[in-house]
């Protein structure tokens, strides 16, 4: 057996047979000399007894229990072998020095090798024997597949340095900046792969078909500079965008049935991400530690947590002691301002009065939307614009989302709240500005919309009878010949209005306005400035690195919130515009690179402490919410909007998940339709919706009960505690002097769950 | 690299996986580093890394706590606070990652412990107050402000009432706290 000398003073594994033992033997002493007692030794037993009897109702199995014989050798071998192998996979969780690590580590490989052979002898030996060797190169697979995915994430390196000097608050930024890339390769793959590929390998080629072709009267312009940034012109006409896409049933020799994908991908690409971003909140409030009790321990966790041991760099750790000077003066005299409230009314009005300046900011910024959206579709039928004119819509969206945090952030100071709690309020302004700001986008895109559709019926009939009139024409001047005419050229037929192509681009052109925006805000805000701070230092009547305007700190939530809406701006476009995805992992891998070095060359390190763990799933929280409001509009168009007639891959059906229903007539047996028939059966998904409901009221009550079992454990475990003081205190030897209560109640405490496997002696 | 460097046995460092929360590509960034900590020791060859050495790495570098952890870590006999190359791994298993809540708090405790008696008492949690101000002057609390915020923090934290902090109400407090693991973290 492996044995466990007390060599090393951090063992605190005490074997508990020992101990427990010794204990119930004392408490029998204590019994027995109950006889020719006096009141202390009455004391000591009575809180001896109340202990135990406190402590009787988790004692499942007692130690004689343990050694009680078992059915045979063999299974009792068996059981002992399994330990072992669980101590080996557990080794590592030990708080032991290296040294007893190797030895136990050796001694119970020794003894597994040794009895497993034993218990191979006889029927099932070479089974048993296949079955242990196939589990070590399992377990040994798995430990390289772990080691080849670590090695595998990108950018290490890198974060690790912006942690080093920065704080594992700003390098957070760059983890989710980092995630959101993954999720975004991921998605793009799909529609690359599902979608774009067999278009372009399997589909017609450019020109052959009307949809496909730029349009006789714009060709002229279609290959100029500011047509294609515009995204028109040849881009307007090629992958990116949702009118190319051509809607035979079957593509190709594989028989490809391209609508059928395009339909599954747009709505898998919400699945997808639905499901990464739960698994990540669902990983973090695991680690983390949920909701709740701030306040528990607020000295003791800035004692003993707030320093950062990712901090390399002398700079950002004189910063840190600063921070946390300042930190626990803050509490101590906070403790003692709760109090004090000095003219409550006047606050309260100048707290009323800023909500008040803030929602007309908000609905400001909104009309203002609205109105510019109104005159970018007059502007649409209007010629020679000026760049501003046309880009006028995304350089205002932009700018509100610049200028209106600042604005809030000013307007914020009549209010005078506590830092966390004044965060707390921007960041929800911040959020209610852009929401409201893609909202107003998104109806005034809708009024777009619906007016192409009207123009559609128009334009249909005049192409009919456009084409009618050409061969009519075409017979009339070549009477002799008697074949058949030759097709239109393509480029000639007249076009519908195409709105789904013309909603793509909008979204294209508002990531791509939004990205410079960006880039050029870094690029002015803080490099410009930490230039001109430098340089005009030398000769400037003020300190300019001390005082004002200084060098710029990385404003983390400003830049998440960035990111959480751009993100939902792509999920809305992509269905729309499937070039809008690669177009966004090309972003996401520049701004990677370049926040990176704008980080380091340009900014200083946070003067305040900013907690960074709990906030993580409040960023995640931000984008579930994102991703179900871009989830609405798209489901909307595809359930009730006719798709354009002449281009896409729904041209011709009536809505565009009719060709879910083309599928499971055509393709799927017969069995298959009818099961759908009644699974679509308002009998049965009413029933399921409610069984739902019942389900989730369920788990909240049970989610409320095990939190009442939990304060009446925490209860118990004071009550324990406060006795075990008593028995300390009244019985003088009833503990051992040297061990600490540590020794005593913390190791016949249900503590077991939390030790894994302890060796058995 | 000098003479005396030499490579990682396949079957140590496939013992050391098993033992440690360290991948592969660690623990031989590990070796590679500890054996340039070696080549720069004046004197004769041997298994330990001076305490002074430790220090001039660049994670250490900057932590209050260096010298402690240091101690904590250390084996040798001598008390000296000098690491062997399994010092090292175990130093930086317990910082790593992957290391449990249990793991990272018990160091953490020990970390702590300035006189190595097993409990924080109040000239523990003194002087752990003032490794976190700094050194400078202008940055320590004052004794009534010191007085206080160890009052406040054997309220919170101090469950028997013994005016001490032991391992398991250490351990109690550190669980609940969200930072701790992400906080208490050293990559190489």
């Amino acid at each position: 057996a492996a044995s466990e000398d007390g060599e090393d003073e951090d063992e605190d594994d005490e074997p508990p047979k020992g101990r427990r033992a010794a204990n119930k033997k004392k408490a029998a002493q204590a019994d027995e000399e109950d006889s020719d007692d006096d009141i202390p030794q009455r004391r000591c037993n009575e809180a001896v007894n109340h202990l135990m009897f406190c402590l009787s109702g988790d004692d499942s199995k007692s130690d004689e229990e343990e050694e009680s014989m078992s059915e045979g050798e063999m299974a009792k071998l068996m059981e002992e072998v399994e330990e072992k192998k669980k101590l080996i996979a557990n080794i590592r969780n030990k708080p032991w020095r290296m040294r007893r690590r190797l030895k136990v580590l050796k001694e119970a490989q020794q003894f597994v090798d040794k009895f497993e052979g034993a218990l191979g002898k006889g029927k099932g030996r070479k089974l048993y024997a296949y079955k242990v060797m196939m589990m070590k190169k399992w377990i040994k697979f798995q430990r390289d597949f772990e080691n080849f995915r670590t090695s595998c994430i990108p950018w290490e390196r890198k974060i690790k340095e912006v942690e080093s000097h920065f704080g594992s608050s700003v390098a957070s930024y760059f983890i989710f900046l980092r995630w959101m890339y993954g999720m975004n390769l991921v998605l793009f793959s799909l529609t690359f792969g599902l979608v774009v590929i067999p278009e372009v390998l399997m589909g017609l080629p450019y020109g052959s078909i009307p949809r496909k072709t730029v349009p006789r009267d714009e060709q002229a312009t279609a290959m100029d500079y500011s047509v294609l940034m515009d995204f028109n012109g040849y881009c307007k006409y090629s992958v990116l965008f949702y009118g190319y896409y051509n809607n035979q049933r079957t593509i190709g020799l594989l028989k490809f049935r391209l609508p059928l994908s395009y339909l599954l991908v747009g709505i898998g690409t919400f699945g997808y991400s639905l499901m990464v971003v739960i698994r990540t909140m669902a990983k973090n409030a695991d680690v983390g530690g949920g909701d709740g009790e701030d306040n528990e321990f607020t000295f003791a966790w800035k004692m003993f947590t707030s320093w950062d041991y990712l901090i390399g760099n002398a700079e950002t750790a004189d910063n840190k002691y600063a921070s946390i000077t300042t930190s626990f003066k803050e509490s101590i005299v906070d403790e003692q301002e709760n109090q004090k409230d000095e003219n409550i009314h006047l606050r309260r009005f100048l707290r009323v009065l800023a909500n008040f300046l803030i929602t007309c900011t908000l609905g400001g910024s909104g009309y203002l939307i609205y109105f510019v959206v109104k005159r970018s579709q007059e502007f649409a039928n209007m010629d020679n614009l000026s760049w501003y004119e046309k880009n006028e819509l995304e350089i205002i969206m932009s700018l509100l989302g610049l200028v209106g945090p600042m604005l809030f952030e000013t307007i914020a100071e009549l209010e005078e709240y506590h830092p966390r709690i004044a965060l707390k309020w921007q960041l929800g302004r911040i959020f209610a500005l852009f929401l409201g700001n893609l909202y107003t986008f998104l109806l005034a895109l809708f009024d777009e919309v619906n007016s192409k559709l009207e123009e559609e019926d128009s334009i249909k009939n005049a192409s009919i009878w456009f084409v009618k009139e050409y061969y009519a024409n075409y017979s009339a001047n070549n009477p002799n010949d008697t074949g058949t005419p030759p097709p239109i050229d393509p480029a000639d037929i007249i076009r519908g209005p195409c709105w789904e192509t013309t909603v793509g681009i909008e979204f294209v052109k508002l990531t791509i306005s939004d990205i410079q925006v960006t880039y050029l805000t870094i690029l002015i805000g803080d490099f410009l400035r930490a230039l001109i701070v430098r340089f005009l230092n030398y000769c400037w009547c003020w300190d300019l690195e001390a005082g004002w305007p200084s060098y710029g700190e990385f404003d983390i939530s400003g830049n998440v919130l960035g990111l959480v809406f751009n993100q939902g701006m792509i999920w809305m476009g992509a269905f729309y515009a499937p070039g809008l995805l690669g177009i966004n992992v090309l972003r996401l891998l520049t701004s990677m690179y370049y926040q990176c070095w704008a980080v380091m060359a340009c900014n200083v390190p946070h003067e305040r402490v900013f907690k960074a763990s709990k906030s993580n799933n409040f960023y995640m929280g931000l984008l579930l919410l994102i991703l179900f409001l871009s989830l609405l509009p798209v489901v909307y168009t595809i359930m009730s909007l006719p798709p354009s007639f002449d281009c896409g891959p729904f041209s011709g059906k009536e809505r565009m998940f009719d060709v879910i229903m083309e599928t499971i007539d055509l393709d799927l047996p017969a069995f298959m339709g009818t099961l759908f028939g009644y699974v679509a059966n308002p009998g049965l998904i009413i029933p399921a919706v409610l069984l739902m409901v019942l389900a989730i009221y369920y788990l909240n009550s049970v989610s409320e009960a095990y939190k009442n079992a939990n304060m009446e454990l925490k209860k118990k475990m004071q009550m324990v505690s406060i006795l075990c003081v008593q028995v300390h205190n009244n019985c003088p030897g009833a503990c051992d002097s040297s061990a600490r209560p540590q020794g005593t109640w913390t190791s016949t405490w249900p503590t077991r769950a939390r030790q894994g496997s302890r060796a058995t002696p | 690299m000098g003479g005396t460097s030499s490579k990682l046995p396949k079957d140590l460092l496939s013992e050391y996986q098993e033992l440690t929360f360290l991948t592969k590509q660690e623990i031989l960034m590990a070796h590679k580093i500890f054996s340039e900590l070696q080549d720069r020791e004046n004197g004769p060859y041997s298994s330990r890394v001076s305490m002074e050495k430790v220090l001039t790495l660049p994670e250490l570098k900057s932590n209050p706590f260096r010298k402690r952890i240091c101690h904590v870590f250390s084996t040798s006999d001598m008390k000296d606070g000098s690491l062997s190359f399994e010092d090292f791994l175990d130093l930086l298993s317990a910082f790593s990652d992957s290391a449990t809540l249990e793991i990272k708090s018990h160091y953490a405790f020990r970390i702590f412990d300035f006189d190595d008696d097993g409990t924080l008492d109040a000239r523990d949690l003194e002087k752990l107050v003032n490794s976190l101000t700094g050194e400078t002057d202008d940055t320590r609390l004052t004794a009534e402000e010191m007085r206080q915020l160890i009052s406040n923090i054997l309220e919170e934290s101090d469950i028997d009432k013994d005016g001490t902090v032991n391992l398991s109400e250490f351990q109690h407090v550190i669980s609940r706290s969200p930072d701790f693991v992400s906080s208490f973290k050293i990559v190489l």
